[in-house]
C-alpha cells in the first residue's frame, strides 16, 4: 500500500514539476506547482512527518503559491506576454539539466553508505508536533526567536522596495 | 522504503528545478523553480531524518534521533517565506519600471 | 694625533654641506670663509699630522666597518703613514691656496653659483682625502669615484655652455673606462686574497701568482691611466680646461690626476712584483710624455698649453714609477703640485686681467701691466724646464737618473721631453708677457694687476716652487741631503730590496745634469729669441707636422672614428631596429594579445542571468567529473546508453 502511494506520489510530484516548466501560461505554472506541493505533502504525510505535511499545505501550497498567483494577475501575465528563450537555449539549458542529474545519480549508486538503508514509513513519531515543539521551543528557542527578527526585516524590507518613490 | 528512491526522486525534482532556471525568462517561473528546488531539499532532509530514526529507534524507543532534520526543514521553510516576500517584491519593482518580467532585462544592471 | 685624523675628510665634508645647503641664504664671503677655513682647518691638522707621523711613524686608525659579512670585513680605516701625510699636505695646503684663490676670481658670479662652486671644490678634495687616506682600495675607491664625479661637476660648472657640459661628460666617461679597470683589480683583489687592507694585501702578495700579479697591476694601471691622463685616455684632461680656471689647478695640482700615481706609488710592492706592468707603466709613461710635450708646442691657448704640460709631466711620474723610482715619483707629484698650480693661478690672473681672453696671439707685453703675475709666472716655467736650483729641476732629474739607470733609451727620449717642456713653456711666456700687446684698445685699458687673494697664492706658490726642490737635493751633492727619500723609505722598503739597485757614478751623474741644464737653457734662450718679435700677422697656416701638431695629433679624431662613430652607429642600429621593431614589438604584441583577449572575454559577461547559471550548472557537472573522477561515473553513463 505505501509502496503504491510512494510511487503515485513520485510520479505526480515529477509530472507536476515537469507541467511547471511546460506550461505557456504562468497561472498554470503556478497551479501545477500547488500539485507538487501537495504530492510533496503527500510524502511526508507518507513519512509521518505530519506536522511538516500541514505546514508546507498551509505555507507553501496556501500563502506563498497565493502571492505568486496574486502577483502574476497583477501584472496580468499570460501566454502572450510570455517572454521565450531561444530553442539552442532552452535545448542547451535541458541538456545541461540532464547533465547535472545523471551525475548526481551516478555519484549516489556508488555511495556504499546508503546500501540498505530505509527511511521510516508511516511510524516513528519524532514528526509529531508535541516532539517538534518541545525541540524548538527549549534546545531551538534562539534560531527561533531570531527568524522573527527574519521575518520583520523582510516584511520592512518588501515595504520598503514595493514603496512608491 | 529503501532511501535511495527518495534521493532518486529528490534529485529528478531538483535538476527540473534547474532546467526550469536554464530554461525560462519569466521572472516569476524562475522564482517559482527556485522555490521548488527548496522543498526538493526539504524533502530529502526529511527523508534523512527518518533513515537515521530507523537506526536509532532499534536501540532506544524513546529517542529523538533524527528531529534536527525536521526542524531544519521548518526553518527553511520560514526563510522561504521571508525570501519570496522581498523577491516578489523585487519582481513587482522591476515590473513597475520596465514593464516586463523578463530577466534578461536585468542586464541593464551591468551599466 | 693620528686618532684625530678623521677630522681632516671631516671639515671639507662640513664645508660642502654648509655651502651647499646655505648656497640660497649665504652672503659671498661668507661662503669664502667657510670653504677656505674649512681647508685650511683641515691644511692644519694635516701639518699636525705630518710631524706626528715624521716623529712616530704611521698607523692604521679605524672608524668602524664600512661592509661586514660574516668573517669577510671591510673597515672604514685610515691609512695614516709618510705617504699619506704628505699627500694630505699637499691637497689640503695646495686646496686652501686654491680656494682662497676662488674667492676672488669667481667673485662675478651669482651667489647661489658661488655657493654651488664651493661646495664642489670642497667636496672634491674630501673626495681626494678620502681616497688618500683610505687604508684599503674599497675606501679608495669611494673616493676615486668621487673625485670623478667632483670633476664632472666641476668642469661643466657653467652648464649653460654646450660644449662645455660635452667636455665635462668626456672626463667622466673617460674616466669611467679607467674605472672599471681599477673595480676589476678589486674584485680580482677580494678574490684571491678576501681582503683589500693594505697591510694585508701587501703581507700576503707573495701567495698571488705572477699572472695574478700581472693582471692585478695592469688592471689597477688601465684605473690610473683614465684617472691621471695617460696614453690613450688623456683627451679629457685638455678638454676639462673648459672648468673654471682655479678648478684647472686643482685638478691639474692637487686632486684628480695624482690619484693615479699615488695608487700606484701605494702599491709599490705589487708593481715591484710584475717586471712586465713596470715595463708598460715606463713605456705608456714615457709615450706619454713626448707626445703630450709636441702636442703642448703648437697650441695658442694658454690653458691647453698648460693641460697638456700636465700630462706630459704626469708621463714623467709614470716613468719613474715604472722604473722603480718611487720617491722620485711622488717628489715630482709634490713639485709638480707647486708649478702647475702656480702655472695656472697665473694664468687664471691674466685670463681675468684680459677679460677671458685664453689665446695667447692676443696677449704679450703683460709684463709691466701685471708685475706680480709675470714674475710668479717666470719662476713657475723655469721650475717646469727644469733649472737648477728650481724644484722641477730636482724631482726630473732624479727620475731621468733613475731612467738612465733602467735604460739609456727611456733617458734621451725623457731629456728630448723635457727640452720640449721648455720650449713650449717658454714660447708661452714670451707671447704671453714679453713683446707688445696684441689685444684690443679696452683690454690694455682695463689690464691691472688681480687682488690680493689672487696674488697671495701665487707669491706662496711661487716661493714653494723655487724652494720645495729643496727636500731632494741629490746624494751626489751631500750625504743624507735627500730628506725626501728618508722620509718616505718605510713605505718603499719593500720594494727597494726586491728591486736590483743600479748606482751611478758621481762624475756621470755631474755630466747628465750638466748637459741636459745647458740644453735647455739654450732651447729657453731659442724660444724667448724666436716668439719675441711676435707679431699676429706672422702667423701663416701652419703645414706638414706644424699643422698635425695643432690639431694633436687628430687623436680625438681618430677616437670619433674607431670608437665614438661605431659605437654611435651600433647604438643606432638597436634604438632603431632592436628596440623599436623587437622589444617594443614584443612588449606592444604582448599588450595587444591581451586587450584583444579581454576584449572577447568580455563578451562572456553579458550580463544575462541566464548565462551565467548555465555555466554555473555546466561549471558543477565538470567540477563533479573531476572530483569523483572514478570509473563508477563512465561505467554507469555507458550502462545508460
Amino acid at each position: 500500500m505505501i509502496e503504491i502511494l510512494f510511487f503515485f506520489l513520485s510520479a505526480l510530484a515529477v509530472f507536476s514539476a515537469i507541467m511547471v516548466l511546460v506550461s505557456k501560461n504562468p497561472v498554470h505554472s503556478v497551479l501545477w506547482l500547488i500539485a507538487v506541493f501537495f504530492a510533496i505533502s503527500g510524502h511526508y504525510v507518507l513519512l509521518n512527518a505530519q506536522f511538516l505535511a500541514i505546514v508546507n499545505l498551509i505555507v507553501y501550497a496556501g500563502a506563498i503559491m497565493v502571492l505568486f498567483l496574486f502577483v502574476i494577475m497583477l501584472m496580468n501575465l499570460n501566454t502572450e506576454t510570455e517572454p521565450q528563450k531561444h530553442i539552442w537555449m532552452k535545448l542547451a539549458g535541458v541538456i545541461s539539466g540532464g547533465c547535472f542529474l545523471m551525475m548526481l545519480i551516478s555519484l549516489v549508486r556508488q555511495a556504499v553508505e546508503m546500501g540498505g538503508r530505509k527511511a521510516m514509513m508511516a511510524e516513528g513519531d519524532i514528526g509529531l508536533i508535541k516532539n517538534l515543539g518541545k525541540m524548538l521551543f527549549s534546545e531551538y528557542v534562539v534560531p527561533f526567536e531570531i527568524t522573527s527578527i527574519l521575518f520583520l526585516s523582510a516584511m520592512v524590507g518588501a515595504v520598503v522596495i514595493g514603496k512608491k518613490h | 522504503m529503501p532511501i535511495q528512491y527518495y534521493i532518486y526522486l529528490c534529485l529528478t525534482l531538483f535538476s527540473i528545478g534547474i532546467i526550469g532556471v536554464l530554461t525560462r525568462r519569466n521572472a516569476i517561473i524562475v522564482f517559482m523553480c527556485v522555490e521548488l528546488m527548496l522543498n526538493a531539499v526539504n524533502l530529502l532532509l526529511v527523508a534523512f531524518s527518518k533513515m537515521h530514526h530507523a537506526t536509532a529507534v532499534v536501540g532506544d524507543a524513546a529517542t529523538n534521533a533524527g528531529i534536527e532534520g525536521q526542524l531544519f526543514v521548518f526553518f527553511i521553510m520560514v526563510v522561504a517565506a521571508a525570501e519570496v516576500s522581498v523577491g516578489l517584491a523585487i519582481i513587482v519593482m522591476m515590473y513597475r519600471n520596465t514593464h516586463s518580467v523578463d530577466i534578461n532585462f536585468l542586464n541593464r544592471l551591468k551599466n | 694625533m693620528s686618532k684625530l685624523v678623521y677630522l681632516v675628510p671631516l671639515f671639507p665634508l662640513l664645508g660642502f654641506l654648509v655651502n651647499g645647503l646655505g648656497r640660497k641664504s649665504m652672503s659671498k664671503s661668507l661662503i669664502g670663509i667657510v670653504g677656505s677655513g674649512s681647508i685650511l682647518a683641515s691644511f692644519v691638522v694635516s701639518l699636525l699630522i705630518f710631524f706626528d707621523v715624521k716623529a712616530s711613524g704611521g698607523s692604521v686608525v679605524t672608524l668602524f666597518n664600512f661592509i661586514k659579512v660574516d668573517s669577510f670585513t671591510i673597515p672604514f680605516a685610515f691609512q695614516v703613514d709618510q705617504l699619506s701625510s704628505l699627500f694630505l699636505l699637499i691637497i689640503t695646503g695646495i686646496g686652501f691656496l686654491i680656494h682662497l684663490y676662488s674667492s676672488a676670481y669667481m667673485h662675478e658670479e651669482e651667489p647661489q653659483h658661488f655657493g654651488r662652486y664651493f661646495a664642489y671644490l670642497n667636496l672634491f678634495i674630501f673626495s681626494m682625502l678620502l681616497l688618500v687616506l683610505g687604508a684599503n682600495y674599497v675606501i679608495m675607491f669611494i673616493g676615486w669615484e668621487g673625485v670623478g664625479l667632483c670633476s664632472y661637476l666641476l668642469i661643466g660648472f657653467w652648464f649653460k655652455n654646450d660644449n662645455y657640459n660635452y667636455a665635462a661628460k668626456k672626463a667622466f666617461v673617460m674616466n669611467r673606462i679607467g674605472d672599471l679597470g681599477f673595480l676589476l683589480a678589486l674584485f680580482w683583489l677580494l678574490l684571491k686574497l678576501g681582503t683589500a687592507s693594505y697591510g694585508d694585501v701587501f703581507a700576503n702578495v707573495s701567495q698571488l701568482s705572477s699572472f695574478d700579479i700581472t693582471a692585478i697591476t695592469m688592471l689597477l694601471f688601465v684605473g690610473a691611466i683614465g684617472k691621471s691622463a695617460q696614453i690613450p685616455l688623456y683627451t679629457w684632461l685638455p678638454d676639462a680646461m673648459a672648468g673654471p680656471t682655479p678648478v684647472s689647478a686643482l685638478i691639474h695640482a692637487a686632486t684628480m690626476v695624482t690619484a693615479g700615481i699615488y695608487m700606484i706609488a701605494r702599491s709599490n710592492i705589487l708593481y715591484t712584483m710584475a717586471p712586465a706592468t713596470q715595463t708598460l707603466v715606463a713605456v705608456i709613461g714615457l709615450a706619454t710624455a713626448i707626445f703630450a710635450a709636441t702636442i703642448a708646442l703648437k697650441q695658442n691657448d694658454i690653458k691647453k698649453v698648460l693641460a697638456y704640460s700636465t700630462v706630459s709631466q704626469l708621463g714623467y711620474m709614470f716613468l719613474g714609477l715604472g722604473v722603480g723610482a718611487y720617491t722620485g715619483a711622488v717628489f715630482h707629484v709634490m713639485t709638480h703640485a707647486f708649478f702647475k698650480a702656480l702655472l695656472f693661478l697665473a694664468a687664471g690672473s691674466v685670463i681675468h686681467a684680459m677679460h677671458h681672453e685664453q689665446d695667447i696671439r692676443k696677449m704679450g707685453g703683460l709684463k709691466k701691466h701685471l708685475p706680480i703675475t709675470h714674475i710668479t709666472f717666470l719662476l713657475g716655467c723655469l721650475a717646469i724646464a727644469g733649472i737648477p736650483p728650481f724644484s722641477g729641476f730636482f724631482s726630473k732629474d732624479e727620475i731621468l737618473t733613475a731612467a738612465f739607470a733602467q735604460n739609456p733609451l727611456y733617458y734621451f727620449i725623457g731629456v728630448a721631453g723635457a727640452l720640449m717642456t721648455a720650449f713650449y713653456m717658454f714660447r708661452l711666456y714670451t707671447l704671453t708677457f714679453l713683446g707688445q700687446f696684441r689685444g684690443t684698445q679696452e683690454q690694455e685699458h682695463h689690464l691691472q694687476e688681480s687682488p690680493w687673494q689672487m696674488t697671495l697664492p701665487l707669491i706662496v706658490l711661487a716661493i714653494l716652487s723655487v724652494a720645495g726642490g729643496w727636500v731632494g737635493i741629490p746624494e751626489v751633492f751631500a750625504e743624507h741631503a735627500h730628506s725626501l727619500e728618508h722620509f718616505l723609505a718605510p713605505i718603499f722598503a719593500e720594494s727597494a730590496k726586491l728591486a736590483e739597485q743600479h748606482h751611478l757614478t758621481a762624475s756621470q751623474e755631474y755630466l747628465m745634469m750638466g748637459a741636459s741644464t745647458a740644453a735647455i737653457v739654450v732651447v729657453i734662450l731659442l724660444a724667448i729669441n724666436s716668439y719675441k718679435k711676435y707679431q699676429a700677422s706672422d702667423d701663416t697656416a701652419a703645414t706638414g707636422l706644424g699643422k698635425v701638431l695643432e690639431n694633436k695629433w687628430y687623436v680625438d679624431e681618430l677616437y670619433d672614428a674607431v670608437v665614438v662613430n661605431p659605437l654611435h652607429s651600433i647604438a643606432g642600429f638597436f634604438k632603431n631596429i632592436i628596440e623599436k621593431s623587437g622589444i617594443d614589438g614584443l612588449v606592444n604584441g604582448v599588450g595587444k594579445l591581451v586587450g584583444y583577449g579581454s576584449r572577447q572575454l568580455r563578451l562572456v559577461q553579458s550580463g544575462q542571468v541566464g548565462n551565467y547559471i548555465l555555466i554555473m550548472v555546466l561549471c558543477m557537472v565538470v567540477f563533479f567529473l573531476i572530483w569523483f573522477n572514478d570509473a563508477t561515473i563512465v561505467r554507469f553513463i555507458s550502462k545508460l546508453f
